[in-house]
């Protein structure tokens, strides 16, 4: 079941197209990822999912209804890159605060809080002021005030940066758990080696337009350009065949990259006729840091400012 | 509303906490009572004594001139310009007899103001009453006998209001009007102020997008500006309780002389600034114990209270709309928000004109437009509804503000709408037009 779909949205800004006719879907329960470069539109079209803004075109399709920022903001939790919190406020009553915001009681609040703080260890907080805590610290509350209401969909830009080793594998942990409890999650980032180890489904974008759209396993399979690596017990000079190409020649470790019409089994049929023992063989896949940047290469680096006509 | 309610509770509570709240608004009437009082001690304990010398060739003064608080007259032997200090005098005075010069006065240091004055006119005084006597054989003592039975004129001053005969008391009217008009003075300026930093700081500290993720930016907005406005309220109550504490307090503990002198020092005081704020205040509490059931006090601080909280909305909203717009940069702020101080600048200039010209026709326009209606207002009512200021006025006013509050509230949530999300650069005026009056 889908819980998100996005159809044709477009926002319009004076001089930019930030995003010119996007659809996708999210799979309830889900880990999404959003991907794209600096400036490619995330942002603000998670500002539309999140009812900051309207869409110019275009419909959000949000539980099989039509999407009510007013009501429907409730089951949504918004982690902004930029993080904001009031800096002179308790600890314990800005989590309150914002869990109240969201439609909570305060006793279904005071539960609710008292459960994520001993979870992630925060308990000691409750009477410090937000200035009194380091950039992980006050990540992490932001972390948990985003989720506090159990939101059906939790959206996090950047979750990670700030955080050191130890709290970002914490935080993963607790997405992990929110997306096994049903929670679906919207994660942005730019850092790829995260995303795939995090996502299932990932969306590029790219000044606007979305450019991929498939499963982290799909896209690389998609993108693979049919390279395997070989690895022999004993060097071999002077490898040539017909099947294949040498791409890089490491000692006794090839990469390969098979020819038109050929299969691997080509591949290993040559080894093993000039008598190699061959200790691995398995096929490389592109990293999805690759697939971005040959996605993007293309294009700009920077967004250019445009005449926008509607 | 549920979430406005919240927004306004954090909002108040934040700032009602804080601890500079409540040492500003425990010190500030302290402050005030405490310069005022030490300004009066001193201006009164502060005149030297001096003991002088009189060298009377004619022997009109000796006996005839009265001693005062500066001053001492004596009219010893054998003292001369070589050992007047020694024998313990401050100065010596010769007397030239007859006519009102060559009067002579030596002393080791220039005397006093005051000092000096008080002499001359005592000089004068025992002349005139030697020549009271001398020629119109008239005793000083029988014609101030005769004044205190006389006694000074008072205008009894009394208007028509409707079908009652009113009695008036301009003086009154003026302290409550300067006063009234000068607190909301203030309090546009302090809390609109604190509403525009409010606004600032929640969107430089990107907790506007969280928040927004939440309720719409108008709750935020109106959330703000009413928890804001209830701090404001508190401190006046606050203030009220202790100025009206401590005013009777110096009341029954200084002299009354004292008094009367405080005020005539702080009358004098050059104009603007919160000094003569003070002595028009000062000035009504003196009437006010006086003649406390002349004003309509029920009117007067119904009208307060309305101007107060409308001039503030009014105001508080355009704050908020700069506020949005303005970025890390302070220097930004201060540029943006000039064109709202300064209509409130304008009107406070515009009351002192019509405190002395209630019904002028600057008066009457000024307190009409909902820019400066909230101060000018103010001081007109104390002169008296429906005399000096007609019902039609006052109702057109209202509702002139009323409705200002609602466009200024309609545009400003827009601006702020765009302004608490716009990173990077500033808004320019032409922007934040565009996007006040764009459709959606």
């Amino acid at each position: 079941m889908h819980l998100l779909q996005l159809k044709n949205l477009k926002k319009y800004y004076a001089t930019q197209k930030a995003v010119d006719d996007i659809s996708f879907s999210i799979e309830q329960g889900s880990i999404f990822g959003l991907l794209g470069p600096n400036g490619a539109g995330k942002t603000t079209l998670l500002r539309m999912i999140t009812g900051i803004f309207y869409p110019d075109e275009g419909e959000i399709i949000f539980n099989d209804k039509r999407f009510d920022p007013l009501n429907d903001t409730l089951f949504i939790g918004y982690m902004p890159e930029e993080r904001g919190l009031y800096k002179k406020m308790k600890i314990g009553e800005q989590a309150l605060y914002l869990a109240r915001l969201k439609g909570l009681t305060k006793s279904e609040a005071m539960e609710k809080i008292k459960y994520w703080f001993t979870r992630l260890g925060m308990e000691s907080w409750w009477n410090k002021k937000v200035e009194d805590l380091s950039k992980g610290m006050s990540q992490k509350l932001q972390f948990v005030a985003t989720v506090l209401h159990e939101p059906k969909l939790i959206i996090l830009d950047e979750p990670f940066s700030g955080l050191d080793p130890v709290n970002a594998n914490l935080i993963k942990d607790e997405i992990f758990e929110l997306a096994r409890r049903g929670s679906t999650i919207i994660f942005s980032t730019h850092r790829m080696e995260q995303v795939e180890e995090i996502c299932d489904h990932i969306v590029l974008i790219n000044q606007g337009k979305k450019i991929l759209d498939g499963t982290v396993q799909g896209i690389k399979q998609q993108f693979k350009e049919n390279l395997f690596r070989v690895q022999l017990s004993n060097e071999l000079t002077d490898v040539r065949s017909e099947a294949f190409e040498v791409v890089n020649q490491n000692a006794n470790q090839l990469t390969v990259k098979i020819n038109e019409g050929r299969t691997s089994n080509d591949v290993l049929k040559y080894f093993i006729n000039e008598n190699a023992s061959i200790e691995a063989f398995n096929e490389v896949l592109p990293s999805l840091n690759e697939v971005f940047i040959r996605q993007v290469e293309g294009t700009r680096t920077t967004r250019q400012f445009q005449k926008v006509t509607v | 509303m549920n979430k406005i309610l919240l927004i306004i509770q954090r909002e108040y509570l934040v700032r009602v906490r804080n601890k500079t709240f409540i040492l500003s608004t425990i010190l500030t009437p302290l402050l005030f009572a405490g310069l005022i009082t030490t300004v009066t001690i001193i201006s009164v304990k502060n005149i030297d004594h001096e003991k002088i010398a009189v060298i009377d060739h004619t022997g009109t003064m000796e006996g005839n001139i009265e001693n005062t608080k500066a001053l001492s007259f004596e009219f010893p032997k054998g003292v001369d310009s070589t050992n007047y200090i020694a024998k313990g005098y401050s100065a010596l005075l010769y007397t030239p007899g007859g006519g009102n010069n060559g009067y002579k006065l030596i002393s080791k240091k220039q005397l006093g103001m005051v000092a000096e004055s008080q002499l001359e006119d005592k000089i004068n005084e025992t002349l005139e009453n030697q020549l009271l006597k001398s020629k119109y054989n008239v005793d000083v003592k029988d014609l101030e006998a005769e004044r205190k039975r006389i006694g000074s004129a008072k205008i009894d001053q009394t208007y028509q209001e409707g079908s009652e005969v009113k009695r008036g008391n301009s003086g009154l009217a003026y302290g409550i009007g300067y006063g009234s008009g000068f607190l909301i003075y203030i309090t546009l300026l302090i809390y609109g102020m604190m509403v525009m930093r409010g606004v600032t700081e929640e969107k430089t500290n990107r907790i506007a997008e969280v928040i927004i993720s939440s309720v719409k930016p108008f709750q935020l907005m109106i959330g703000k500006i009413i928890g804001i406005g209830a701090v404001g309220l508190t401190q006046f109550l606050i203030w009220i309780i202790l100025l009206v504490g401590l005013t009777s307090a110096a009341t029954a503990l200084l002299p009354h002389e004292t008094l009367q002198q405080a005020q005539e020092s702080t009358q004098q005081m050059p104009g603007g600034g919160s000094m003569s704020a003070a002595s028009g205040a000062a000035n009504g509490f003196a009437d006010f114990t006086n003649t406390l059931s002349q004003a309509n006090w029920f009117l007067i601080i119904g009208c307060f209270l309305f101007y107060f909280l409308f001039g503030y909305l009014f105001y508080a909203s355009l704050f908020a709309a700069v506020g949005s717009t303005v970025n890390e940069d302070a220097q930004d702020a201060q540029s943006l928000q000039l064109p709202i101080t300064m209509p409130i600048i304008v009107s406070i200039i515009i009351m002192m004109n019509a405190i002395t010209n209630p019904s002028g026709s600057l008066a009457t326009w000024a307190s009409l437009i909902p820019f400066c209606s909230p101060i000018v207002m103010m001081a007109r009512i104390p002169f008296g509804v429906p005399g000096t200021v007609p019902y039609w006025q006052l109702l057109l006013s209202m509702t002139l503000l009323v409705g200002g509050f609602l466009f200024t509230t309609w545009v400003s949530a827009k601006i702020y709408r765009t302004g608490i999300l716009m990173y990077g650069k500033k808004a320019t005026w032409k922007e934040m037009l565009k996007w006040a009056f764009r459709s959606n």
